[in-house]
């Protein structure tokens, strides 16, 4: 009874703001001429005729980028001055709290998710509200393969609206120098170059495998480099099995640096043991112990925050170089922030469609650390000529493929020490465990596709 | 006593007046209402009413209740599959060891400081990491094992001891530039045949910039002098790698590198040592075949570290920070247990001539058994649902090798795989494991009133 005279009450006041929002467009003597739409706008850009609020699960904190995602919440302000956004920074939990929050029944309205798994797992629960209303806006501002990561089940339910581009090398200017070597364009000169590497005094890769995450966009990487991006797609549906022989091709690769274990910084059990904040300042502190580091472009924060290399004279970055010629090289790999909507209403309609403007990806672009695939966000609002050099490619580039073990039932992708992270952990120890490494992974593939 | 009067006047205990009774009733009851209710209250809410939502919750898969009952299934998974099994069997482990091990640590402490003077410093010591907690610990441990000896004052250590005994070479990164140099006994060998008046080229590769000796100056390709082999020990690289085996510009000989002369049957028969651009030479070699390279301790790596937090490593590891942490609970509890203990047997038994050996076997010991089961029960509690430690000190590389039933209770039911199903079948277990040995407990604590 309670509940239900609430709602009857949140329903009047709802009507009742409405009638003034409309007395207000009216005397305000703008009809817009919406049509079918009626979020009348104004013409200074400003609709006050949407109100309500919107609350907000997030992954950003004070230190993670909560600070901008404000900023992009009161440029949406500025258009829509009447829904409140309520952000609450949840931190890296915000998967667990999430599930549990929806097994509870009371979700946020919406969320980011950074894992394309556990939108397939609500998605297929329908927990999610499809967002199939930011899809002109969407298809004008983004490519095709980007709505494609947006789309669960034949329906558009994500957008991505942060990007990771995760098809990156790091390296140390000096030491390159030193070795006289320069960023290889081929796997070939990697390898060659890496010897070339070794022979001058620094180890040439910089594994941190204590974090199984690090290792498998090692191996995405290689597979996407070998295989082009339709069998990558098709290994992330577990529509390719992981005892495929294109798998065995992509381990042993990869058992080319993991064998290496001379040319790795503190040999095997050091990468076992390293973090990715380790291995990341393994090689840009001085005397460097490594020369360079595979991983995306958040490397370069760490890099500027521990340690004391400089952008371009101490530190660069190259994309992940050819393996198989023919498997489209501009391809890339990406993490990221997709934003979901777990209710209905306007407000979030609003917030959503304003997400994937190319005005909220330039608030955050502008501060750096923050890549969009919105090829409308010109390359010139990016701060440096590296946080350019490292996002460029997401505009680009007509081959985007999510992070694949971000993609996979969290069991089998997203668990430490289990499925994808502790299989390649135990291939670290072992290079030459090829076809069991390969087995354990199919079956741990299949127990966490069968539930 | 006479009846008659007594009789028509009932007795107070036996029969209250009509009307007091209720309200006795009501008094008495509902000061027990009133004391114990909140309690019941509060331990339905949060103990009773989640432990049977876990047992029920421990049927369903991983969805919720609806339409996913699967019976047994999450507890066949927990005795079939590897991951759950090493979890099962490291708590057994840590179970067997660590209440014995804090246990006996425990009463050795207690005994020895009942003797020495300044015995309240060292409880305070020993006492100290109670008073921290166990997440620090783990992080400070986490330091103390550090595989680099540099960081891991363990390693730090190993390292001192082992240098001592084979100290670190001069180039131990250092590797063979040609095929033609080989590994021979953890030196290097020239494989080509050398005479008198032959030159050798011992080119090397791998040394950082930073690691060549100080004063190495231009190599200097040697030159043939009859009746001596000479040659040069150099840097073999420079930027883009240069011509391997081959004395470039740039390149910088290796300075004060043994370099050892070698007859066909290996036999060391001349030693000598390079000069600032490298060079060597072995006089007066009488006529034969000879090899020149150079010797193992040249080479010898610096001490590594042992990879205490390694897969192989990280059970003990774990377990001996669990002890250190857990040794002084035990000793302070076991220590006030002595102080409790009466005097007077002690002595009667050290009157009848016992040793103080057997003063603590068949006196002190039996006497104190209590005191020991409260301990190691608690010990067996705490172990059967450790957690904290293993999160704080296991890497993630060595967790899945570092796990434990209530670390897999977490990870799987709220760290990424979000199967509350078997996370909730995990918890019944535990629960399960832990009823026996509560069951003992509350036992003995009724005995004991």
């Amino acid at each position: 009874m309670r509940i239900g005279s609430r709602k009857k009450r949140i329903a009047r006041m709802a009507a009742a703001g409405a009638v003034i929002a409309a007395l207000v467009a009216v005397a305000a003597g703008c009809g817009g001429g919406g049509g079918s739409n009626n979020n009348t706008t104004t013409t200074s850009g400003v609709n006050t005729s949407v109100s309500g609020s919107v609350t907000f699960d997030g992954i950003w904190t004070s230190s993670t980028g909560q600070k901008q995602f404000q900023d992009v919440i009161n440029g949406f302000n500025k258009v829509y001055p009447n829904v409140h956004v309520h952000y609450k920074p949840v931190g890296n939990n915000l998967p667990t709290v999430l599930t549990t929050a929806v097994a509870g029944g009371h979700p946020p309205d919406m969320a980011d998710i950074a894992q394309p798994g556990t939108i397939q797992q609500f998605a297929n629960q329908h927990k999610l509200k499809p967002i199939t209303y930011a899809s002109s806006v969407m298809q004008q501002n983004f490519a095709p393969a980007w709505v494609q990561l947006g789309t669960f089940n034949g329906t558009l339910y994500a957008l991505p609206f942060k990007a990771a581009n995760k098809s990156l090398v790091w390296y140390n200017v000096p030491v390159f120098k030193q070795a006289g070597v320069t960023p290889p364009k081929t796997f070939l000169l990697l390898l060659t170059d890496a010897k070339t590497i070794k022979a001058s005094g620094t180890p040439a890769y910089s594994i941190g495998g204590a974090e199984g995450w690090t290792l498998s966009d090692l191996f995405e990487n290689i597979y996407l480099r070998t295989f082009g991006p339709s069998k990558y797609i098709a290994l992330s549906q577990h529509k390719i099995k992981w005892t495929d022989p294109s798998v065995k091709t992509a381990l042993t690769t990869m058992g080319k640096i993991l064998g290496d274990t001379s040319n790795i910084a503190g040999g095997t059990n050091g990468a076992l043991q390293y973090s990715f904040n380790q291995s990341v300042t393994n090689t840009f502190t001085s005397p460097a112990k490594a020369a360079m580091v595979f991983e995306a472009d958040f490397v370069a924060s760490v890099i500027t925050s521990t340690t004391k290399a400089k952008a371009e004279t101490g530190f660069n970055t190259f994309t992940w170089p050819e393996i198989t010629p023919g498997a489209d090289a501009s391809a890339v790999e990406i993490a990221g922030d997709m934003m979901v909507a777990f209710r209905d209403s306007p407000a979030i309609e609003a917030f959503v469609k304003y997400l994937a403007t190319p005005q909220a990806a330039i608030i955050w672009a502008k501060q750096g650390g923050f890549g969009t695939g919105n090829h409308n966000v010109p390359a010139s609002v990016y701060p440096d000529a590296i946080t350019r050099a490292a996002e460029v490619p997401l505009l680009h580039s007509k081959a985007v493929v999510f992070d694949l073990s971000d993609e996979q039932p969290p069991a089998f992708g997203a668990t430490a020490g289990q499925g994808i992270w502790g299989d390649l952990q135990k291939f670290l120890q072992n290079p030459n465990n090829v076809t069991s490494i390969q087995q354990q992974l199919e079956s741990a593939a299949a127990a966490a596709y069968k539930k | 006593m006479s009846s008659g009067g007594i009789t028509a006047e009932p007795p107070l205990a036996a029969a209250p007046p009509p009307g007091a009774e209720p309200r006795r009733f009501i008094s008495r009851y509902g000061m027990v209402a009133v004391f114990l209710g909140p309690t019941i209250v509060m331990l339905g809410i949060w103990m009773v009413y989640p432990a049977v939502y876990t047992i029920v919750r421990s049927f369903f898969g991983p969805t919720g209740f609806l339409g996913s009952w699967v019976g047994v299934d999450n507890y066949r998974t927990l005795f079939t599959s590897s991951y759950f099994t090493t979890a099962i069997k490291n708590n057994a482990i840590w179970v067997a060891v660590v209440p014995a091990f804090v246990t006996a640590i425990g009463l050795l402490f207690a005994v020895l400081t009942e003797r020495i003077r300044w015995s309240v410093a060292f409880k305070t010591v020993i006492f100290l990491p109670m008073a921290i907690s166990a997440f620090a610990t783990g992080v400070t441990w986490r330091i103390l094992y550090d595989q680099d000896p540099n960081l891991g004052a363990i390693n730090a250590l190993a390292r001192s001891a082992k240098d001592a005994v084979t100290p670190p070479g001069v180039l131990p990164t250092a590797s063979p530039s040609t095929p033609s140099l080989q590994p021979h006994n953890g030196g290097i060998l020239l494989k080509t045949p050398l005479h008198p008046g032959g030159v050798a080229l011992l080119g090397l590769t791998g040394i950082a910039p930073p690691d060549m000796p100080s004063g190495a100056k231009q190599a200097v390709k040697p030159t043939s002098k009859p009746g001596d082999i000479g040659g040069v020990v150099w840097r073999d690289f420079k930027p883009g790698g240069g011509k391997p085996g081959v004395v470039e510009q740039g390149e910088l000989g290796i300075p004060d590198v043994t370099v050892e002369l070698r007859n066909a049957s290996g036999k060391v028969v001349q030693s000598s040592k390079s000069t600032a651009d490298g060079t060597f030479d072995f006089t007066n070699v009488p006529a034969g075949t000879y090899n020149a390279g150079v010797g193992a301790s040249t080479f010898a790596k610096p001490f590594g570290g042992y990879s205490w937090l390694g897969p192989s490593l990280i059970t003990p590891s774990l377990l001996i920070a669990y002890i250190w942490i857990w040794a002084g609970f035990s000793m302070v509890v076991i220590a006030a247990g002595l102080s409790a203990m009466p005097r007077e047997v002690l002595e009667a038994a050290r009157t009848d001539g016992a040793s103080e050996w057997q003063v603590f076997r068949r006196v002190t010991v039996p006497l104190l058994a209590p005191v020991l089961s409260v301990v190691f029960i608690t010990m067996v509690i705490n172990v059967l649902k450790v957690f904290d430690i293993v999160f704080a000190l296991a890497p993630e590389s060595s967790q899945s090798s570092a796990n434990v039933l209530a670390f897999a209770m977490w990870q799987t039911a709220f760290s990424g795989a979000g199967n509350f199903g078997i996370g909730s079948a995990i918890a019944a277990l535990l629960f399960l494991l832990v009823v026996p040995v509560l069951v003992l407990n509350v036992r003995r604590f009724k005995r004991e009133v």
